[in-house]
């Protein structure tokens, strides 16, 4: 059997639509915003841009979340804490970008150690004040977590809604950790108050535009990423071991490998989701972590379709479009919806809305394909 | 030999103290001599009055501080009640008609001073017991040398064993502290102290060490022995407060293990099932509020049933709407089940308010006592008792009739079960039912310990899952154990590492505990390898 070449096994019609999507996008959006007027009707304002780089970011998420949940089955209730720890890592590169400018003029202690009388830096405060040092953290911190946490999970055969759990618990724990003031992390208040990022100011047009190109071109980097593993010979493993793990682990896999890895990439991909989401935003706090994150962040994958990558970036940016429509319009109904599409996909959308379209075109084919050879069959008798 | 040496100071101060009892002095005369104006002569008025045992003495001393005290024409004592009327003193009559130019008993510094102390002394020789408690109480925290006479005679005179018993400790708290008192009288009052052995002797001793040799090496050893015993004692309270707080994730946790138990299912709306519960307390009393405010303590009793049935009826509907369609997939059923409880979360919002609802506590629920040196509130103990009487009851519905049968044939074996003609869909509506059923009971509790709000039930889901994981699925007396275990654990750390870092340890020990026994404390032996 010959191989296809790479580029072609990367891209099916799903794929190509999405990285044409995101291509047009990281155009399109900058162009508008920059060169047509602001009363022109196709001007995209700022602010616009902004909130799209947010849902982005969180479509990143969603992805990360959807390689180990659809393809691996691990259902993680705890990715929003590998987010969030991205975004704290990023969120204290800001801080340190900051400087004398603060309101208490400090040269180096961010103004919440100032305001807890600190004398000097905690000491995983060092080196955030470089770029390179920082995105190596970004990586770095929710990766090493996912690696510890799936090493000792996976290796004890921790699967299932017990392994849900302990995400869950996981994600908590940091939550009330992050909380306290002693963490020296801007406990309740978190990081923010952000002045520069590489130098450019973090509020300017041209800067907004350039993190919303940044994040089209992350997410579609984690999707290149993800798509190739899960097309290469490990992605078939994995498959194996979400449909029958036992079978897979009886058939010589090392299966607490093959899970490991795929958690400890998807943290990593949560934690640059996070760390795009910051600068954005303009704040990191706690609340990141809260539970009720991360099991948002699962309903945007089932919504969209669970193990079809594409369907879960669509799915976080259809539910947060939603959501914001809704908290404006009609804020008491924003839970009833969130909770019914819960409910409904759960039970009547399984595969979510990218996973039955591609099943109604697959019957469709399916039909078209069966009656020539009913016709022939008619014929021949 | 410590206790001969205490026999022998015993009989000493007993002694001591008999001569200070002198014979009740007529009112008449100490009237008298206040009524005279000369200073030193009023002072020994007012003892004699303090001593006298007289029914109107306090209000004539307190007339006298107050300058409401004048003698008449007649040289009757008078005294001035409010509003400007007048009474006798020796009789408390009022008089009918203002007296013709009453002279005001004028008092000096030191008058007062003996005024002050009478008074502490007629509390301390009142008819009321409490009034005789608070006085020698009030004297212990004082420490006032000047009390120190009234306090004797009111030693001689007192028969409740327990106020006896305050009063000594409040002459040993003046004594220790008295520059004037003999080696002996402090040892003797070191002894008193170090048996009354709370944080006020324990202040009171280590100030001792500072005095001559003898007295100190009493007091440090009897600092060391209080110091111990109030060390035992936090432990105790610790684990007090630890099986309450245990007994109510029990409760919280127990009806979510038999639904795991049974169905393999995590219910994420059984958070809300408890907030339900809380909420239907919460209408039950504003119902009976406003219909019959007299059986305002038999509102709990009622809600209990109630909540039991409104949450029982609220799961067997989300049980048969939506969780029945979804066997077998377990992840699905957790994302669905948390979307009921949004759903009921902002139900709840829309219906009762954001803000959290005032449940109020009946009588029985309030105040504490004293259990050797423990201070435990009717509310806790109510609370622990109560979930270990939902434990046993649901102990035995399991293991005493039919349907607890059925349930745990179950769970041990599904499909074993439904060969042997066990209709496992209805077990199923009816365990959840039961499950969410106790929740409701368990929210009855809570409305009595925490905010009634739609985000009650959030708080302890988490909890709940770990004790549910802790302790086994499946297995009720694994519940138990791992609710107060984790109960205690968390109140232990407390102390050491603030309650919040003590939560996070505790979670974290969890974590690591599912790695080592994945199954939990109890695990069910059987052959089943995976679900």
């Amino acid at each position: 059997m010959t191989r296809r070449p790479l580029i072609l096994a990367l891209l099916d019609g799903k794929g190509a639509v999405f990285l044409g999507v995101l291509a047009a996008l990281a155009v399109l959006v900058p162009l508008s915003n920059l060169l047509l007027p602001e009363a022109s009707p196709l001007h995209v304002p700022t602010y616009a841009v902004s909130l799209l780089g947010k849902y982005l970011s969180y479509a990143l998420l969603a992805l990360a979340l959807d390689l180990v949940w659809g393809y691996c089955g691990i259902l993680s209730l705890g990715h929003g804490a590998f987010f969030a720890l991205g975004g704290y890592a990023m969120g204290m590169y800001l801080m340190r970008q900051i400087g004398p400018r603060g309101v208490y003029g400090h040269p180096v202690l961010p103004d919440f150690m100032v305001f807890l009388n600190w004398q000097e830096l905690p000491w995983y405060w060092h080196g955030f004040d470089m770029f390179p040092f920082a995105a190596l953290m970004v990586l770095a911190v929710p990766g090493l977590l996912a690696f510890v946490f799936g090493w000792f999970a996976f290796r004890s055969r921790v699967t299932g809604v017990y392994l849900s759990i302990i995400t869950q618990a996981m994600t908590f724990a940091l939550m009330l950790a992050f909380f306290r003031n002693d963490m020296g992390l801007g406990g309740n208040n978190g990081l923010t108050d952000f002045k520069d990022i590489l130098g450019f100011p973090v509020q300017a047009q041209a800067t907004r535009v350039a993190l919303f190109v940044a994040t089209v071109t992350a997410l579609a980097l984690g999707y290149l990423v993800a798509r190739y593993m899960v097309t290469s010979t490990y992605g078939k493993v994995l498959v194996a071991i979400r449909d029958a793990e036992s079978r897979a682990r009886f058939l010589g896999y090392r299966v607490e490998h093959y899970k490991l890895v795929a958690f400890t990439v998807s943290a990593m991909m949560a934690g640059v989701a996070g760390a795009l989401y910051v600068p954005q935003v303009g704040i990191i706090n706690p609340s990141e972590f809260s539970p009720a994150n991360s099991i948002e962040a699962v309903v945007w994958v089932a919504v969209g379709g669970r193990g079809t990558l594409v369907g879960a970036a669509l799915g976080a940016v259809v539910v947060n479009t939603a959501k914001s429509w809704l908290t404006g319009a009609l804020p008491e109904l924003w839970l009833f919806a969130l909770g019914a599409l819960f409910i409904i996909v759960t039970l009547y959308l399984p595969k979510g809305i990218v996973g039955t379209l591609a099943e109604w075109r697959d019957k469709r084919r399916a039909t078209i394909s069966a009656k020539p050879a009913e016709v022939a069959a008619g014929a021949a008798e | 030999m410590p206790r001969l040496l205490c026999v022998i100071l015993a009989l000493v101060c007993g002694l001591l103290a008999a001569p200070a009892r002198s014979a009740p002095a007529d009112a008449g005369e100490a009237l008298a001599l206040i009524a005279s104006g000369r200073f030193p002569d009023i002072e020994k008025g007012v003892d004699l009055l303090a001593r006298s045992g007289n029914t109107h003495a306090q209000a004539i001393i307190e007339a006298l501080r107050d300058g409401r005290l004048a003698v008449a024409a007649d040289r009757r004592v008078l005294i001035q009640q409010d509003g400007g009327r007048w009474s006798d003193a020796a009789t408390g009559d009022a008089l009918a008609e203002a007296p013709a130019a009453p002279k005001t008993v004028r008092i000096n510094n030191r008058i007062r001073r003996a005024v002050e102390a009478a008074l502490g002394a007629l509390t301390l020789m009142a008819p009321d017991a409490e009034a005789r408690r608070q006085a020698a109480e009030a004297v212990f925290r004082s420490r006032d040398a000047a009390a120190l006479s009234a306090l004797d005679e009111a030693i001689a005179r007192e028969e409740v064993p327990y106020i006896k018993r305050l009063m000594g400790e409040a002459r040993a708290a003046i004594l220790l502290g008295d520059a004037g008192a003999s080696d002996l009288q402090k040892l003797e009052a070191i002894d008193i102290l170090a048996a009354r052995a709370d944080q006020d002797a324990l202040a009171l001793l280590r100030a001792a060490t500072q005095g001559s040799p003898v007295v100190s090496a009493a007091a440090e050893a009897a600092v060391a022995s209080v110091e111990q015993r109030l060390a035992l004692l936090s432990m105790l309270q610790n684990v007090w407060y630890g099986l309450s707080l245990g007994s109510v994730l029990l409760l919280a946790a127990i009806g979510l293990a038999i639904t795991f138990g049974v169905m393999g299912i995590i219910n994420m709306a059984h958070g809300e099932m408890v907030m339900i519960g809380a909420y239907t307390t919460f209408v039950i009393q504003e119902f009976v509020r406003s219909h019959a405010p007299g059986l305002f303590d038999w509102t709990l009793p009622v809600a209990i049933p109630m909540a039991f049935l409104v949450a029982a009826l609220v799961g067997a509907a989300n049980e048969r709407g939506i969780i029945r369609h979804l066997y077998g997939r377990p992840l699905e059923t957790l994302l669905a089940t948390w979307g009921v409880s949004l759903i009921l979360q902002q139900a709840v919002r829309s219906i009762f308010g954001p803000t959290n609802r005032e449940v109020g506590a009946p009588s029985y629920m309030a105040g504490s006592f004293d259990l050797g040196g423990l201070a435990i509130t009717y509310g806790r103990l109510w609370i622990v008792l109560f979930s270990l009487a939902v434990f046993a009851a649901l102990m035995v519905a399991l293991k005493a009739t039919s349907f607890g049968l059925r349930i745990r044939a179950v769970t041990q074996n599904r499909r074993m079960a439904a060969s042997m003609g066990i209709r496992t869909p209805w077990v199923d509506t009816m365990a959840f039912a039961l499950g969410s059923g106790i929740a409701g009971m368990a929210g009855v509790a809570l409305s009595q310990i925490d905010n009634v709000s739609p985000n009650l039930g959030q708080s302890y889901i988490v909890d709940s899952f770990m004790v549910v994981v802790f302790g086994g699925v499946g297995n009720l007396w694994g519940t138990l154990v791992s609710a107060l275990t984790l109960g205690i654990a968390n109140k232990f750390l407390e102390p050491f590492a603030g309650a919040v870092l003590g939560k996070i340890l505790l979670l974290v020990f969890l974590i690591l505990f599912i790695q080592k026994r994945p199954r939990g404390l109890f695990a069910l032996k059987g052959r089943a390898v995976e679900a």
